[in-house]
């Protein structure tokens, strides 16, 4: 999976998690929550749902590795070729 | 002993499966207008149930809303259209003086199942369990995000008293009032409970839930073919404030809180016992000091189950034996049971009598049963009333906690 797809990917699920927030000039190199408006709770469904749409696990001391686009394609990149997808 | 405050409502905020404000709601009550839905009900098929349609948006982000329980939700609502019925200046109101009391039938059913119907859904691995259930299910829940939604710091909570919980909102708020714990209180009742299907498989098993092909026709308090409750969800908060304090702001008074009680059968889990019921209704009389007869609606709790509608007659019978002025009139008819709003929900739907002396009526009553029948029992169309000073309402729920609680009309 190509990191524009994983991108596309945590970015829906962040406009599941935040309707309200407008997505378009999301940035890909800077922390996620320093552009938006989501609290650790947010943060924790991020994981949720990778978890229970693509069978991802994030350690909690990955966490900060989900902090931008960018550092989510990176982590989660082995980790969707893992599961073959 | 210093006197205590006298309490009034100044604003009313609601919302009932047939009306999103109080002027909708009693309109509908005097027009006979039901509003009961088929739902779907998990595991269980379809069952009527009373179902809001308030605008979720009006005072909630969709984010917010993707976390708020519904119960929450509503609340949230109710508070913020009391608020504004009451045309305080909110903006500048000291929020640390200002108390929440939300009265629940219960709470977290709701939460808690849809949780354990996700994990199955993933072979029950908990780890797919929920990290917003904590904070969803705990009891002080939809009073919590009042605050939260509203920038409220003073104190909040809950009040789990079954289907007098509504009724026991305004009492707590009124008591923290006259303690001087707070200067604004939002009180009442909220209930999201059609959405467990715990409920309806409780009341089912217990042969006490309603089945009618026509939903507008399954809540049928007094009515000889009764079968049972039909759940509802709902809420409505009032804004109470000492008197003193209302009159100072100028503030439009709906009524004034004069006289309440809570008393407990002590025996049944589930049947009603009529004697704690009048001891309950003769309390509040007590402690408004009036006589029967100076009441001018009851509003019944009646929820349309064979037993339960008989026993309150019994205690209406003995407490308003000779009152040819007291009309009596139930709400569940047009809303089914709205659990923990229930009381004041029904309250509210009665205190547009204040300015139009109209009764409204119970529908659904197409052959009364022999053993609910009472004198004054407005039935079917509105009844014009002499004059309408003093409304009582009854509120009774499970494990056999009674509320009762009269309000009066204010004259200005």
């Amino acid at each position: 999976m190509t990191a524009e797809s994983i991108k596309k990917i945590v970015l829906d699920i962040v406009a599941e998690i935040a309707p309200d927030e407008d997505l378009s000039n999301v940035k890909p190199d800077l922390r996620l929550r320093d552009q938006l408006s989501l609290d650790s709770m947010d943060f924790l469904d991020i994981v949720m749902e990778l978890r229970k749409k693509y069978g991802i696990e994030v350690p909690e001391g990955d966490y900060p590795r989900l902090a931008s686009l960018d550092s989510c394609a990176e982590y989660l990149a082995p980790k969707f070729a893992e599961k073959g997808i | 002993m210093k006197m205590l405050s006298r309490i009034v409502v100044t604003g009313v905020g609601l919302t009932a499966p047939n009306g999103n404000n109080i002027a909708e709601f009693r309109a509908n009550l005097l027009a006979g207008k039901a509003n009961i839905s088929l739902i779907d009900v998990r595991y269980m098929g379809k069952h009527p149930a009373g179902i809001c349609d308030y605008e979720k948006t009006r005072y909630q982000s969709r984010r917010e809303l993707r976390t708020s329980t519904r119960a929450g939700s509503i609340g949230i609502y109710c508070a913020h259209e009391a608020i504004k019925d009451a045309g305080i200046d909110f903006e500048h109101f000291d929020k640390s003086r200002i108390g929440v009391y939300v009265g629940t039938t219960e709470h977290g059913n709701v939460e808690t199942e849809n949780e354990i119907y996700t994990i199955s859904q993933f072979g029950y691995d908990t780890k797919f369990w929920s990290h917003h259930h904590n904070p969803r299910t705990v009891a002080n829940n939809p009073a919590g995000e009042i605050t939260i939604n509203m920038g409220i710091t003073g104190p909040h909570y809950t009040i789990g008293a079954a289907c007098a919980a509504g009724n026991a909102g305004l009492i707590q708020a009124a008591q923290m009032l006259q303690l001087g714990e707070v200067d604004l209180a939002i009180a009442g009742g909220v209930s999201e409970s059609p959405g467990t299907f715990g409920i309806f498989a409780g009341f089912k098993n217990q042969t006490a839930l309603a089945a009618h092909e026509d939903p507008n026709k399954a809540s049928r308090p007094f009515d000889k073919s009764r079968n049972g409750i039909v759940i509802s969800e709902g809420g409505c908060l009032y804004t109470l404030e000492r008197l003193e304090d209302a009159l100072a702001r100028g503030a439009k008074i709906i009524c004034e809180i004069v006289g309440w009680h809570i008393n407990s059968d002590a025996g049944d889990t589930v049947l009603p016992d009529p004697v704690r019921q009048a001891e309950c209704m003769r309390a509040a009389l007590k402690r408004a000091g009036l006589t029967p007869q100076q009441i001018d609606i009851v509003n019944t709790h009646a929820t349309g189950t064979s037993k339960g509608d008989v026993q309150e007659m019994i205690a209406m019978r003995d407490v308003f034996a000779d009152c040819p002025t007291t009309y009596v009139n139930n709400t569940k008819g047009f809303i089914g049971h709205c659990m923990g709003a229930a009381g004041t929900l029904e309250l509210a739907g009665n205190l547009g009598a204040f300015e139009d002396n109209l009764v409204h009526p119970c529908i659904n009553i197409d052959e009364l049963d022999p053993d609910c029948s009472f004198p004054t029992l407005v039935v079917g169309k509105p009844q014009k009333a002499d004059k309408v000073e003093y409304i009582l309402n009854n509120s009774f729920g499970m494990l056999g906690i009674n509320s009762t609680l009269i309000v009066k009309k204010f004259n200005h």
